[in-house]
């Protein structure tokens, strides 16, 4: 009895092992421990066997299943593992081969230079004002200092609607808006379009862009200026940038200045890029002048105030080494997908 | 303006400092200069050379070969030139020299002699006979020269004799010697027939052996034109030759020295604020301050002849509101000849153009001082009266350019007793012009009223120097200095007697501007802690006195109003790069977009993350894209705000519509070939207030954003349609409708429709009309979309709750139906979403279909319901209802027929 056993499970060891698929596994399942299969038999036989050894027998017979079925899990897993492995090699593709397009759309460079404006000041304590771009003379001249006939305004060649109304030359007429809305602590930046009578060339735009900053409070004082502008300048080119602040003159700040940035080119040596000068222009600048605040309704006794003013086509052509004004307003895709 | 650095000293000293440090210091304390150069930057390896020997050249009939001594050694140089000659000192450009236009000389072989240089004209120099007035070439007829033109008989026989006769008493003549006896002066000995005879000359081109004619009855040579020839016929016979140098100098001199172009130029950036130092002696100021060296002027002294100016002239200002203070002086028996080279010199680095002695003076004392001087001939003022009025309309002047101009009354105008003599500060008239022949000349110094001189040059379309200066407005007190420093210059030119008196009407305010000084609310403004000697002495530098808590101010700062101008003077003497940088630390303000700025900030996110790329266009435009995108000629949206003074018809209009301008982007794309282009654009529209069917233009128009998008190439009717949904879904827009929009002259009649929400039309998307496709050169099917964001803006939700997750399952059922082709889509989903109860979850459209099987103009529509109940299962039997209500109410609405 103990020889046929050791005979079943010896054959058993060798059919099963050589089943390559899960039906002939299955065959040789059926084979020795299915209904009419070979272990089933011998247990069947048992009735012939003696009433005393049957329990050894029967011990023997089950322990001859258990090992058969432990063979069977084991050559499943194995079949499985290998059709797995066909099935792998069969799905095997070239990698290599290029991504199905997702068309995402780009913005324009203009606009992701004046995002990361917008989002620099916001984190400042900034918000967003925006105002009319037809205007009145009023507030685009008059208010700012600049009265008919000031000198100042031959330097900004300007469009007019009508004798009070004109395309606006700057955004510093926001300034006046802000305050006449609100009173102080005032805190904003106002972008948006310009326009001047400039032929259209490759550094001249007859239309074009500026952000134009106001601070009004108590106390603010030059020396603030400075600061936000410095640490504006620091975030926008770099946290090595050095800046300058030079005198200047604008007719709705006193004092005035200017704003240059060291050539990142050069470091000051001159190059072309920054004309031989070392500093690039930046922006302008100023307290608010007495006078304005006074047009606005703000009393300058009780309160001061800062401005400033940064050309926005000038900072995106120097960032992304732009040569050319008039691409910004072609929207020629293979343009815009570069940035 | 140009400052030449070395007149600088005769007010103040800035010995030590270089050039490129000069700039930063200037620029730093507030003149900027844009630029510090050398006016004879260009110009090395140039010296003076004495001609010691001339020969002919043996292979040109033109060419000289001199031997020429520059200093250190003798060179020899082929020249082409004939107006030299042994003796004369001229420039020399030697082996590896440079000249202006970046022009390299070198040593070479002309025709076969060597050639160590090249001898320089005035014109190789940069310069012209107003910087060098003696340098004038004439040149004589040299008949050896004669070319006959083309097609013509030869006016001289080939071989010349001397005595042949040319015409009347004109004869040819040898030359047998030439003598130099002067600067441009010659005494020849020729013969013409009759033996040796002498002759003196002024002409420079005359060599020995050369052929000339004289007019034998004056004994003169004569020029090409005395022998009444065209320039080409005497083709070397030209009044451009080198330049001979009658200066005090010898061989080997560097010539830039000796002309005047050793010299170190700033060009100054001055602001409109500061018209006191567009003169050097305003820059005189800021230069001693920002060096902290002495400043000093000294006050002009004239001697003057006796006699008394009243007697000859007199001035009345009837405008004093436009003429605060005119101051004039008179100046007899003038002789109008070049300035000396000092002034010409200074003029030239200057960049004036000298032009003779008088003139001169004008433009000089104008840099000098700031102050722009006139210069009329006397004998031109009628009765000696100079009035000064306001023209009358109808009067007119010719003017110094020769241009005749209308004058009116709101213009200032110089008068005699009877005419218009000078347009007040901006330019003087031909009838009262300084000539050669000029005896008594009046100076003018004047102040004038800045706003009206500047109208005035605009109106007549003429800026002057002149009117640039005295429409910033300048300051009175400085016309008396003025004029009689142009007066001491005369004395000291030698270019005439100047008459005692002077005439001095003067209606300014005397007084000085005073203001408090307030040190503690400058340091307040500036963030400074400066103590107040230290704010007295740096306002002292530049002028002004401290006394008594006050602040006199020069009567030359005319921009100095207030406090906060005398902060900035502190501060740039101080320094602005030594202000701290501080962060002020007041009440804390949030910083933050509004809701509308996110609303636009996440419909433009949404338009890039359906692959549109973000344009830009121009806010004017012409009026003719109105035609482009068909918009019939009376269509109200054609009233425009109309620029008054565009840059031409193309930006002439501010649009009422994004449309073309973004179809124009398209077709930009299209044109260069590039296959897809999807573009959209937040743009502005500006919408005016009609009066009269036109545009108000005294009221500003509305302006809003409106969202545009465009596309070719890339996209279906319906994807673009999807794009929209997600706009509306990502903006939280509820209740969206579309309904089909047949008469929009721009878009597709069979494939536009409105964008409705919540009833409201928000805005128009489909496909462009091919017609206007067709004219932007646009083919294949051209979409578009145009959302107002005002409109957009309002139908925001923006509440936004959680409706809990279902716990019970779904039931799906499908229908389809027949009905007529007509039958839109969208209203029999209303009709579904009506009739099939609270159950109806969801409903969506699966299939539409037309052709085979289905009769004509009828086509199958499918929907698929998704059914719940958010309490409990739905049983088959409510099921069942709905979708029964449904067919019904699909029945009875249009007619539809179930497909089984």
């Amino acid at each position: 009895m103990k020889e046929k056993l050791q005979g079943i499970l010896q054959a058993a060891r060798e059919q099963l092992a050589a089943a390559a698929d899960a039906r002939a596994l299955d065959e040789a399942r059926v084979k020795f421990l299915g209904k009419k299969g070979e272990l089933t038999a011998l247990l069947k036989g048992m009735k012939d066997v003696a009433a005393e050894e049957r329990p050894v027998v029967g011990q023997m017979i089950n322990d001859v299943r258990a090992e058969i079925e432990t063979i069977i899990d084991k050559q499943k897993a194995v079949i499985a593992e290998a059709a797995l492995a066909h099935k792998l090699e069969a799905e095997t593709i070239d990698v290599t081969l290029p991504g199905e397009e997702v068309v995402i759309g780009k913005e324009h460079p203009l606009n992701i230079v004046l995002d990361e404006l917008k989002e620099i000041f916001i984190g400042l304590g900034f918000s967003i004002a925006e105002g009319p771009e037809v205007e009145l003379d009023h507030y685009n001249f008059e208010a700012l200092n600049i009265p008919k006939d000031h000198p100042a305004r031959d330097t900004q060649d300007t469009f007019y609607i009508s004798d009070n109304v004109v395309l606006r030359t700057q955004t510093s007429g926001m300034q006046v808006r802000v305050m006449e809305q609100k009173k102080p602590p005032i805190r904003i930046i106002a972008p948006g379009r310009v326009y001047r009578s400039d032929a259209v060339d490759a550094t001249h735009s007859p239309l074009f862009h500026q952000i134009e900053g106001l601070v009004v409070d108590k106390g603010i004082r030059m020396s603030d200026l400075k600061g936000i502008l410095e640490l504006f300048a620091k975030k926008l080119y770099g946290e090595d940038t050095v800046v300058r602040f030079r005198p200047h003159h604008f007719p709705f700040t006193e004092p005035s200045a200017e704003m240059d940035i060291q050539c990142y080119r050069c470091h000051g040596a001159g190059c072309p890029l920054c004309k031989g000068e070392g500093w690039i222009e930046i922006l302008g600048c100023g307290m608010v002048h007495p006078k304005v605040l006074e047009t606005s309704g703000i009393d300058p006794e009780e309160y001061s105030g800062y401005a400033f003013g940064i050309g926005l086509e000038r900072t995106v052509m120097g960032r992304f080494k732009i040569d050319d004004i008039r691409l910004f307003y072609e929207n020629d895709v293979r343009f815009l997908h570069q940035f | 303006m140009k400052l030449p650095l070395s007149w600088l000293s005769d007010y103040t000293d800035i010995s030590g400092v270089t050039p490129k440090e000069y700039d930063a210091k200037l620029t730093m304390s507030g003149s900027k200069v844009e630029e510090v150069y050398h006016l004879g930057e260009e110009i090395s390896n140039v010296v003076v050379g004495r001609i010691n020997e001339m020969t002919r050249h043996p292979n040109s009939d033109h060419m000289w070969i001199c031997q020429i001594d520059v200093g250190e050694e003798v060179i020899q140089i082929c020249t082409g030139a004939w107006n030299v000659h042994v003796g004369d000192l001229i420039p020399v450009a030697k082996h590896k020299s440079t000249l202006p236009g970046g022009i390299k000389i070198t040593k070479g072989k002309l025709r076969g002699e060597a050639s160590n240089g090249m001898l320089c004209s005035l014109k190789e120099l940069q310069l012209d006979t107003h910087n060098v007035p003696y340098a004038v070439i004439k040149p004589a007829a040299i008949l050896n020269d004669y070319c006959c033109l083309k097609g013509e008989k030869p006016s001289l026989p080939e071989e010349l004799t001397a005595g042949y006769k040319i015409f009347g008493k004109t004869v040819a003549a040898k030359v047998l010697s030439v003598k130099t006896t002067g600067y441009s002066r010659y005494d020849l000995t020729v013969d013409f027939g009759a033996g040796e005879t002498a002759l003196s000359t002024d002409c420079s081109n005359i060599h020995e052996g050369d052929f000339i004619a004289v007019d034998t009855a004056a004994l003169t040579v004569c020029t090409p034109d005395d022998l009444h020839a065209q320039a080409a016929e005497f083709p070397h016979c030209i009044t451009d030759g080198i330049l001979i140098l009658d200066e005090d100098c010898k061989p080997g001199d560097d010539i830039k020295k000796v002309l005047g172009l050793d010299e170190w130029v700033a060009d100054f950036e001055i602001t409109s604020n500061r018209p006191d130092c567009l003169s050097v002696i305003g820059l005189a100021r800021e230069t001693a301050a920002t060096f902290d060296r002495p400043f000093h002027v000294n006050a002009p002294v004239v001697k003057g002849v006796g006699d008394d100016i009243n007697k000859y002239m007199s001035v009345e200002v009837k405008d004093p509101d436009l003429c605060p203070r005119y101051t004039a002086r008179l100046v007899r028996n003038i002789k109008i000849e070049p300035s000396p080279a000092w002034m010409r010199e200074r003029l030239h680095a200057s960049g004036v153009r000298p032009i003779n002695n008088i003139v001169d003076i004008t433009n000089y004392v104008m840099l000098e001082y700031g102050q722009p001087m006139h210069a009329f001939d006397y004998s031109c003022l009628s009765d000696g009266k100079i009035v000064v009025r306001r023209a009358r309309n109808g009067e007119s002047i010719q003017t110094l350019d020769g241009v005749d101009h209308d004058l009116t009354d709101k213009m200032l105008a110089i008068c005699d007793n009877d005419k218009p003599v000078a347009v007040a500060g901006v330019m003087g008239g031909a009838n009262s012009e300084i000539e050669d022949d000029t005896r008594t000349v009046v100076f003018e110094s004047a102040c004038f009223h800045g706003a009206t001189v500047r109208v005035t040059a605009k109106a007549l379309g003429m800026r002057t120097e002149a009117s640039g200066r005295f429409e910033k407005g300048l300051d009175p007190r400085m016309t008396l200095d003025a004029v009689n420093r142009a007066c001491e210059l005369v004395e000291q030119l030698g270019a005439g007697e100047v008459i005692d008196g002077i005439i001095d009407v003067d209606n300014s305010d005397p007084n000085p501007k005073r203001l408090p000084f307030e040190p503690d609310k400058m340091n307040g403004l500036l963030g400074l802690s400066l103590s107040d000697a230290e704010q007295q002495a740096y306002l002292e530098k530049l002028g002004f006195t401290v006394e008594n808590g006050e602040v006199t101010v020069p009567s030359f700062r005319t921009d100095i109003a207030r406090m906060c101008d005398l902060a900035e003077e502190v501060a740039r003497m101080y320094g602005y790069d030594k202000i701290p940088t501080t962060l002020y630390a007041g009440e804390m303000v949030q910083g933050e977009y509004t809701p509308k700025q996110q609303a636009e900030r996440a419909a433009a996110l949404v338009c890039r993350e359906a692959g549109f790329d973000e344009s830009m266009t121009h806010s004017f435009i012409s009026p003719k894209f109105y035609d482009m995108i068909g918009w019939a000629a009376d269509d109200p949206r054609r009233i425009s705000t109309t620029i008054l003074n565009p840059l031409g018809e193309d930006f002439s209009i501010m649009r009422t519509t994004v449309l073309p301008s973004m179809l124009e982007s398209l077709a930009h794309n299209h044109a260069h070939r590039n296959p897809t282009a999807s573009l959209y654009e937040l743009g502005t529209i500006y919408t005016p207030t009609v009066k009269n069917g036109k545009a108000d233009p005294d009221v500003l128009p509305h302006e809003e954003k409106v969202l545009t998008l465009g596309s070719y190439g890339r996209l279906s009717f319906f994807q673009l349609k999807g794009v929209i949904e997600a706009l509306c879904r990502e903006l939280n827009i509820k209740g969206v409708q579309f309904v089909p929009e047949k008469n929009n002259p721009s878009y597709h009649p069979g494939r536009c429709a409105s964008i409705l929400a919540g009833g409201e039309r928000i805005g128009v998307f489909g496909t462009v009309h091919p017609t206007v496709a067709d004219r932007y050169g646009l083919s294949g099917e051209v979409l578009a979309a145009e959302l107002r964001m005002d409109a957009l803006f309002a139908a925001i939700d923006s509440v936004k709750l959680y409706h809990p997750l279902p716990k019970f399952p779904a039931s799906t059922r499908d229908i389809a139906v027949l009905v007529d082709d007509a039958v839109p889509a969208a209203s029999m989903q209303a009709s579904i979403e009506k009739a099939a109860g609270t159950i109806l979850e969801s409903v969506k459209l699966f299939d539409v279909y037309k052709g085979k099987g289905i009769p004509e103009g009828k086509k199958s529509v499918a929907y698929s319901l998704s059914l719940r109940a958010p309490d409990r299962t739905l049983t088959d039997e409510e099921c069942d209802k709905a979708m029964k209500d449904a067919l019904a109410a699909l029945e009875k609405d249009f007619g539809a027929a179930l497909r089984s």
